[in-house]
């Protein structure tokens, strides 16, 4: 999580201008390099999170251990090979991650690649929706509280956007599901779809497992329809926790712009208040926007875990929290690693698309 | 006279309550209150909570009554005693993990900033990698790794609290290592070297005195995450054993269920206990960060100070 300070943003950003004056000018070289840097962090996360996880046993100890004999156990142990010396099992493990293979789950012996493609989608929804949200109360609110700075259209966004962060997201999903859920009854308490819907989607041909896309591909409305219901509280539930965050970000910048020389000329070339606000301010307060969006990511996968515990939406999250309760710590730390590499590769392309933008960026 | 006043209003809360105004100024003393409040039923919880934090009682999920004034869980536990011990967690959760964080980042920023070199770029590129990842994650593997995620009160406390304290040391880290950075160029630092003072001595007394003054802010800010991460650790079901010790985020997790099935009141108020913590402390944070950068302080005192000026500068041109 990003603490809620309007500084200037440095850190990630701070490092990047040192190897790119470096490289000197063209924007091949500063996406290799900002590419060559994704390794590092992959590597100090899956190096960090291997020795955190076998600081306390073998895994299969933790998983079973009391459940079984102790000969069996022992035997088990030495078939996956954990009573080798740590430092063997480390570059082993290494060497599995480098060839893709996340190791297998101990509780249900899935294989960690599998589990991404059965429940990433599921997550990948939830995400897209919650950003649609974020996005859609961010940037109006973040806008207006600029322009209506310190009236009281700012003070209502500000003091929304810290209550936002301030709600856990598994308690603003309990409150909702008291409200529209068991009180008003107007949408579903939890789950991606209900029990005939599920059963429908197993049959779609090719299904992309985005489910409102494959019920629309389909052309079965009910299909489509029940969908979205069950999407629109999670979706509000973690887009609310990003749309704080948005708003905050949107305002400060479009302060910032706002005070440019060239918005005061193009008042008085009389440009509509209008244009002024979503074209000549809020255009260019879009790149430090996009930038922290993507810092975003690591908030919106801790609120991904929590939105689909919350409501039991099987995601990667929900799977990893089962995995946690079952104490299979070899799902664990693949579907850790495995999030390891998302968060990296979002980081690289928020990266890219920046550069791309704009061209001060890439020097 | 004057250097006993100066010096009450230069602490810290009083001068950002003197710069103030309006909105800001309603921002800071709301956060204040909620602070205050929080800080107290703390401290008192012995006295306000009716029953011990682990009391059980017959009455399983009864509806708030005399008895029960917010009501009882699934468990059998008071709601109200619960909500007003859990804040007695979260307190000591906070302290913990904030001082342990401080401590380690200041020490990790001052020498990564002052020495330099291979050293500073290693500790960089790790610092950057933990601060990319999922808060949240992070702390639920270091959580697993120090109690297997089970616990009494006090290794409960210890384990969460350490578990916030790993994911903090980044923001404390780069902080400091950036006004190190720039506090090592300065003529005070280059006089201290000619006058042979060691280089400890420099970090210690010269660099560290002006590089923490930002400190308190990120303090404050930092609290708040604390709070969130402690309660989404409990509501994974990790963290503090509900017979040892009253979590917030734990009793939500088992208010979920209830809430589906009608019953409110066991996760509202732990709820709404944790949302006003969180906004106090936020609020708080806020307002002295935005009260200490000029940019983002309230501009009208400046304007009238400004007019005032103006005016007496145009009598003075009268009276000329």
């Amino acid at each position: 999580m990003t603490a809620m300070i309007d500084l200037p943003v440095d850190g990630p950003a701070e490092q990047a201008p040192k190897s790119k004056n470096k490289s000197g000018g063209s924007l091949g070289k500063y996406l290799a390099i900002r590419f060559v840097l994704i390794f590092p962090t992959i590597f100090i996360l899956v190096t960090m999170v291997f020795f955190l996880m076998r600081l306390t046993g073998d895994p299969i100890t933790a998983a079973l251990g009391g459940r079984l004999p102790p000969e069996q156990l022992a035997e088990r142990i030495h078939q996956a090979g954990y009573d080798r010396p740590i430092f063997i099992q480390y570059f082993e493990y290494l060497g599995q991650m480098a060839t893709g293979n996340f190791g297998r789950t101990i509780s249900d012996n899935m294989l960690i690649s599998d589990l991404l493609a059965t429940y990433g989608t599921a997550t990948l929804e939830l995400a897209i929706n919650s950003l649609i949200v974020a996005l859609l109360i961010g940037i109006p609110f973040g806008i207006i509280a600029a322009y209506k700075r310190d009236k009281w259209e700012d003070a209502v966004s500000r003091v929304l956007a810290i209550s936002f962060y301030a709600t856990p997201v598994f308690f603003a999903g309990l409150l909702l599901k008291l409200v529209f859920s068991v009180w008003l009854g107007w949408l579903p308490v939890a789950g991606r779809a209900s029990i005939p819907t599920e059963i429908f989607m197993t049959q779609i041909e090719a299904p992309t497992g985005i489910y409102w896309l494959d019920a629309l591909r389909s052309g079965n409305m009910d299909a489509y329809w029940d969908v979205v219901q069950h999407s629109i509280l999670p979706a509000v539930t973690l887009g609310l926790l990003t749309a704080g965050i948005f708003l905050r970000l949107v305002r400060t910048n479009v302060i910032g712009t706002l005070g440019k020389d060239y918005v005061e000329a193009g008042r008085s070339r009389g440009v509509s208040e209008y244009r002024l606000l979503t074209r000549h301010a809020f255009k260019p307060a879009l790149i430090p926007i996009i930038t922290v969006m993507g810092l975003q990511i690591a908030l919106l996968l801790g609120g991904a875990v929590l939105t689909e515990t919350t409501f039991e939406w099987k995601g990667l999250g929900f799977q990893l929290a089962q995995y946690l309760t079952a104490r299979d710590y070899v799902a664990v730390q693949g579907i850790v690693a495995l999030l390891a590499v998302i968060v990296a590769l979002t980081n690289f392309i928020v990266d890219v698309i920046a550069a791309l933008i704009d061209p001060r960026v890439r020097y | 006279m004057e250097t006993k006043k100066s010096l009450f209003s230069r602490l810290p809360i009083i001068s950002q309550l003197k710069k103030s105004m309006g909105l800001q100024r309603g921002m800071l003393v709301a956060g204040i209150v909620l602070t205050v409040l929080f800080l107290l039923t703390a401290a008192l919880a012995p006295l306000i909570a009716p029953y011990g934090a682990t009391q059980r009682f017959d009455v399983a999920q009864g509806p708030p009554s005399s008895v029960h004034i917010w009501g009882t869980t699934a468990g059998g536990y008071d709601v109200f005693s619960r909500t007003i011990w859990g804040a007695q967690t979260a307190f000591l959760v906070i302290v913990v993990a904030v001082v342990l964080s401080i401590f380690l980042g200041v020490i990790l920023g001052l020498l990564s900033g002052y020495i330099g070199g291979w050293l500073d770029r290693i500790m960089v590129v790790v610092a950057d990698a933990i601060y990319a990842f999922p808060t949240l994650l992070l702390a639920m593997v270091m959580s697993i790794a120090l109690s297997q995620g089970r616990s009494t009160v006090w290794s409960g406390i210890l384990s969460a609290a350490i578990s916030i304290t790993v994911v903090f040391i980044p923001q404390y880290f780069r902080v400091i290592r950036a006004e190190t950075i720039r506090l090592k160029a300065e003529p005070f630092v280059e006089s201290a070297l000619v006058v042979g003072a060691s280089s400890v001595r420099i970090m210690a007394r010269h660099i560290y005195k002006n590089a923490t003054r930002t400190l308190p802010l990120i303090f404050t800010l930092n609290a708040s995450e604390a709070i969130l991460t402690l309660a989404g650790l409990g509501f994974l079901g990790f963290g503090i054993e509900p017979s040892t010790a009253a979590e917030w985020g734990y009793d939500l997790n088992h208010a979920q269920s209830d809430a589906t099935a009608g019953i409110w009141w066991t996760g509202v108020f732990p709820g709404a206990a944790i949302v006003l913590t969180v906004l106090g402390l936020t609020l708080l944070g806020e307002s002295m960060n935005d009260l200490n950068d000029p940019r983002l302080r309230g501009r009208k005192r400046s304007g009238k100070k400004i007019r005032k000026k103006n005016n007496t500068t145009q009598d003075e041109v009268v009276d000329a």
